[in-house]
């Protein structure tokens, strides 16, 4: 048996085919994960994501610290909430964690994967040797995400005053606490919507009300291609320890300036950057009918062979689409191998579907 | 539960075979296998004239989440395929024993015999299970 969130018996009444996801016991679907996927593109749907780590990052070296620890810069943290996303990288430059942390009034709060867990509070705590710095897990609570076009206005008709507030008010990107609620404007499908952290002991009774008010329950199955729609890695499958993000679509995550900033993996990376990265991930399209899913062979005609991390059939588009680590010379074209036969695909940029847009 | 018509035989590998008043098999995969499986968004089907023994791979049907072979339940020439299902592969999540994959003619009918029935399927499920 495996973790359960707060929610597991919610979800057992509500349908869910239940599937272990990196040690917890976790909704798939309650149905069909195609019909929960166009529900958040096109209204809105609630996701339990209580198996995510919050790690709070306090005391007067947090921002210090954390200059250190990971390779964007909370530095450009200007305004109160503002979130950033980054890799945590080891000192080979590869990715041990990607991760979103927010500027709170009495320092940073970081939410890391599940998966990657132990791993990453282990490393957070070896780094934090040296800063005038305290980094607390918060077991004590839960997470839930409301996703898609109607997610801000069906959430805030549910909550009291000043939390409907919170929620009008949020920029994109931004998270604030209400009371003993954390608010924020995130999410992982390429909508809008929030991603709202709250005492564990609230959770069942605000699902129940978000569920009862029509706001539809979405499983990680449909997590899992809106996410592969927006063009957003997966931990373990886009990248992992032994891939630079440089070569995971992540460059725009490493805060190059100021040079002195010398954050975990900076060497490595300017090495790479001089040598000229020899790999890059980007998007595939099917044209014809099949399914392109992880680690089949993605063949380049005069570059080279290079393979696909993440493919599903989209939903959204009504056909298969996936990422793909391929050598840096790769043009428009390639061809993916599906049970020993070739098929052509389109190359292209890794972000299919944004707030409900084609992007191809 | 599962729905297991009792007047269709089963392979072990989840496909229902029914024998036709004419002395053909039509063949298709069970609600089982569907629910397994989740929405299926792609189905590869058998070429029309293709001799094939049981147990042979005849086919393959992918959901959002997998890819599954499908095999051929017992040993026979295919005469016909449902290339509906090609366009909307959904209909075998909604309606699987409607939605047949393909039919053949069996070289051996007493392969059929073979096969499990309703009772002996569901024992097998259970035991998957």
């Amino acid at each position: 048996m495996g973790q359960r969130t707060p929610l597991y018996e919610q979800h057992l009444a509500l349908g869910a085919k239940m599937v272990d996801f990196g040690g917890w016991d976790m909704p798939l679907h309650y149905g069909s994960q195609v019909e929960e996927h166009h529900q958040v593109r096109r209204d809105c749907g609630v996701f339990d994501v209580s198996h995510m780590t919050v790690v709070d990052v306090a005391g007067s070296g947090a921002k210090a610290y954390l200059q250190h620890l990971l390779a964007n810069d909370v530095a450009r943290l200007t305004t109160l909430g503002k979130a950033l996303y980054s890799g945590m990288l080891n000192e080979r430059g590869g990715v041990i964690d990607d991760l979103i942390v927010y500027l709170a009034e009495d320092g940073y709060r970081v939410v890391v994967n599940a998966s990657t867990r132990d791993k990453d509070l282990a490393w957070m705590q070896a780094q934090a040797e040296g800063f005038e710095v305290s980094v607390e897990e918060r077991p004590d609570v839960a997470m839930l995400a409301i996703q898609g076009p109607q997610a801000r206005a069906k959430v805030a008709e549910l909550v009291s005053q000043p939390r409907a507030a919170l929620i009008h008010e949020l920029k994109p990107f931004q998270g604030l606490a209400e009371g003993d609620w954390f608010i924020g404007r995130t999410g992982y499908t390429g909508e809008d919507g929030l991603e709202i952290i709250l005492p564990a002991a609230e959770a069942s009774d605000f699902f129940c009300e978000l569920v009862g008010a029509g706001i539809a329950p979405i499983g990680l199955g449909a997590r899992d291609t809106l996410r592969l729609e927006a063009g957003l890695n997966l931990y373990g499958q886009d990248m992992d320890e032994n891939v630079s993000p440089l070569a995971a679509n992540m460059g725009w995550t490493i805060a190059w300036e100021p040079a002195e900033r010398d954050f975990v993996g900076r060497a490595a990376l300017e090495s790479q950057r001089r040598n000229g990265e020899s790999q890059k991930l980007v998007g595939l399209v099917l044209e014809e009918r099949g399914v392109l899913r992880a680690h089949q062979v993605v063949r380049v005609g005069g570059v080279g062979d290079g393979e696909i991390t993440s493919g599903s059939f989209s939903p959204t588009l009504g056909k298969s689409i996936a990422l793909a680590r391929v050598p840096a010379a790769t043009g428009e074209r390639a061809e993916v191998e599906i049970r020993g036969k070739w098929y052509p695909v389109r190359v292209v940029q890794p972000s299919f579907v944004r707030h409900g847009k084609v992007l191809i | 539960m599962s729905d297991i018509p009792s007047d269709l035989r089963y392979a072990a590998s989840h496909e229902w075979a029914r024998l036709e008043a004419d002395g053909s098999v039509t063949v298709g995969i069970s609600d089982h296998a569907q629910e397994a499986l989740g929405d299926v968004v792609f189905v590869e089907l058998p070429e029309v004239g293709q001799q094939l023994t049981a147990g042979q791979e005849a086919g393959v049907v992918e959901s959002v989440k997998a890819a599954s072979d499908i095999y051929a339940p017992v040993s026979g020439e295919v005469l016909e395929v449902n290339s509906a299902l090609t366009d909307s592969p959904e209909q075998v999540n909604g309606d699987p024993y409607g939605s047949w994959f393909f039919r053949l003619q069996p070289s051996d009918k007493a392969e059929l015999d073979k096969l499990l029935d309703a009772s002996g399927y569901k024992a097998s499920c259970d035991s998957d299970a």
